[in-house]
């Protein structure tokens, strides 16, 4: 029992031993990379742009089903005025950031750790190599740079579409003025939210590309799985971690900048 | 000391691979002279593509030592790893294509992120490859679009595309009918003439290998227990040479006995 609880430790000293070497690694091989300008451009087109409806849908239905809620719960306290604070601090300080990472885990993050685990299957990133190119900077590095921009530009992008969908909820369905909507929303954001905002999405969006590349990339590690297998398992492992990740580390920014 | 380019191009001294308990490569060792087709042959299973993983670094071995042009290779020491690399090339069993790019940019891929040529020039490079190997009106299709032996011709343009001492062949054949497997060492044989490239090609064809290989050796339980010309091995009387090289032989007088002894027709009925 102490054994095992033991080797079950020393496992995920290593495995996190080994994500923070992956990414260093990623990270160092930025400088060698030839042609990366191009490479991360279009990078940012596959987390970025294909990851637009659904940034759009869901940021939209958050912020509707916010105005809803906020609305009939400041009515109790005849606090109507203040529906577009509520709204915009909820999205910017906490629904946003982990709404659209989780979003983009679920869209950009599978599909970068299925595309490197199929890549891991059939040699490709052996074969990088064996060209004697780095397939950390050449495949990773893009990715986790891409994401840098990517996932703030997301998240903003969300507490517009959100902010917009609340007014609709708020204004348009349930009778607030627009004026004290929108100016309640000016009042309430100050730059110490839209910073904690920025800084979790720079922070998950590295972890979480981090995490679904770390898992594609080592597919062929899987245990007890080869092939498609080895590729599907290694796939729903990325998005369960991190989806994980988003939440924990949502939760320590949270307590250290709150 | 040999002179690095007149002497072999490649030698291999007691290499060793073991997977947990289980042993590959025992203690190999074989030299590879310059312009040369060297053909490791051996059965499914013998070690061939760890073998030739180690001689590319994609592998780390246990023990012995890798020479190339009389200097020991160490894949941990970064400039001799790219070094090599600038100067050999590998070509997988699976081809390793990226899917995602069309043939031009497959071919354009090493030179792209391994030199310092204008877009211009590896353009050019890229397309003389593909006129090379027959591939040029097929530059802007992706590998997916192509036939097994195009895909198979395609990898081979990647691997010489820039201008490598030696090429390592995995496994070249495998899953192909006779007739492709005559036409992918013909295509190896070709080339190999035209670029002046050494082969390294590690395979089960007997028949294919005897006909186009400068030497011919025979990987059995972890260590080369032949290595000769092709007529030497068709003439050796090595148990493990006549097992390996007779087997059709074999399996055809297998066969004969049972149908004497009545088996496969009782089977049948």
């Amino acid at each position: 029992m102490v054994a095992a609880l033991g080797n079950y430790t020393i496992e995920r000293v290593r495995g996190l031993g080994g994500f923070a070497l992956f990414i260093a690694r990623s990270l160092g091989a930025v400088l060698s990379t030839r042609r990366l300008p191009a490479r991360i451009g279009r990078a940012v087109y596959e987390q970025g742009f294909r990851c637009l409806p659904v940034i759009l849908i869901v940021g939209m239905f958050t912020g509707l089903v916010l105005g809803l809620q906020g609305y009939y719960v400041l009515n109790r306290f005849g606090s109507e005025g203040l529906l577009g604070a509520l709204v915009s601090l909820s999205l910017v300080r906490e629904m946003a950031p982990v709404l659209a990472a989780l979003m983009l885990v679920g869209q950009a993050g599978s599909a970068l750790a299925a595309e490197l685990g199929i890549q891991r299957n059939s040699e490709q990133i052996v074969a990088l190599d064996t060209m004697g190119i780095d397939s950390h900077g050449y495949l990773v590095a893009p990715r986790l740079l891409a994401a840098l921009f990517v996932f703030p530009a997301q998240t903003a992008l969300f507490v517009a579409v959100g902010l917009w969908g609340g007014s609709l909820s708020g204004s348009l369905l349930l009778g607030v003025d627009p004026g004290i909507y929108w100016s309640s929303v000016h009042r309430a954001v100050e730059s110490e939210d839209v910073r904690e905002c920025l800084i979790k999405a720079l922070t998950f969006g590295a972890l979480t590309i981090g995490i679904c590349a770390y898992q594609g990339f080592h597919a062929h590690r899987i245990r007890r799985a080869t092939g498609a297998r080895a590729v599907s398992a290694a796939t729903t492992k990325a998005v369960v971690i991190s989806s994980i990740a988003v939440l924990a580390a949502d939760y320590i920014i949270t307590s250290f900048l709150v | 000391m040999a002179n690095p380019k007149t002497g072999p191009l490649l030698r291999v001294e007691g290499l060793r691979k073991a997977f947990d308990q289980r042993v590959v490569l025992r203690d190999v060792g074989f030299t590879v002279e310059r312009g040369s087709i060297y053909t490791v042959l051996g059965p499914s299973g013998a070690g061939k593509s760890v073998l030739l993983k180690c001689l590319a670094g994609v592998e780390q071995p246990d023990g012995g030592t890798v020479l190339f042009e009389s200097q020991p290779l160490d894949f941990r020491n970064r400039a001799m790893r790219e070094s090599f690399r600038r100067r050999c090339s590998f070509l997988f069993q699976g081809n390793a294509l990226f899917d995602s790019l069309t043939a031009r940019q497959n071919v354009a891929l090493p030179l792209e992120q391994t030199t310092p040529l204008s877009r211009g020039e590896i353009n050019r490079r890229a397309m003389e490859a593909l006129r090379q190997l027959e591939l040029a009106d097929h530059a802007d299709r992706f590998p997916g679009m192509l036939s097994g032996g195009m895909q198979k011709r395609l990898a081979l343009a990647r691997a010489i595309v820039t201008h490598p001492e030696m090429v390592f062949f995995d496994e070249p054949t495998a899953g192909l009918d006779p007739l492709r497997r005559n036409a992918v060492f013909a295509m190896i044989a070709k080339y190999q003439a035209v670029f002046g490239f050494t082969a390294l090609i590690v395979t089960h064809d007997v028949v294919e290998a005897l006909a186009a290989s400068s030497v011919v050796a025979l990987l059995h339980q972890g260590e080369i227990c032949f290595a000769g010309r092709p007529e030497e091995f068709a003439a050796s009387g090595h148990p493990v040479v006549q097992s390996f090289r007779d087997s059709p032989a074999a399996l055809r007088s297998t066969l004969d006995a049972m149908r004497k002894g009545g088996a496969l027709t009782e089977e049948k009925e």
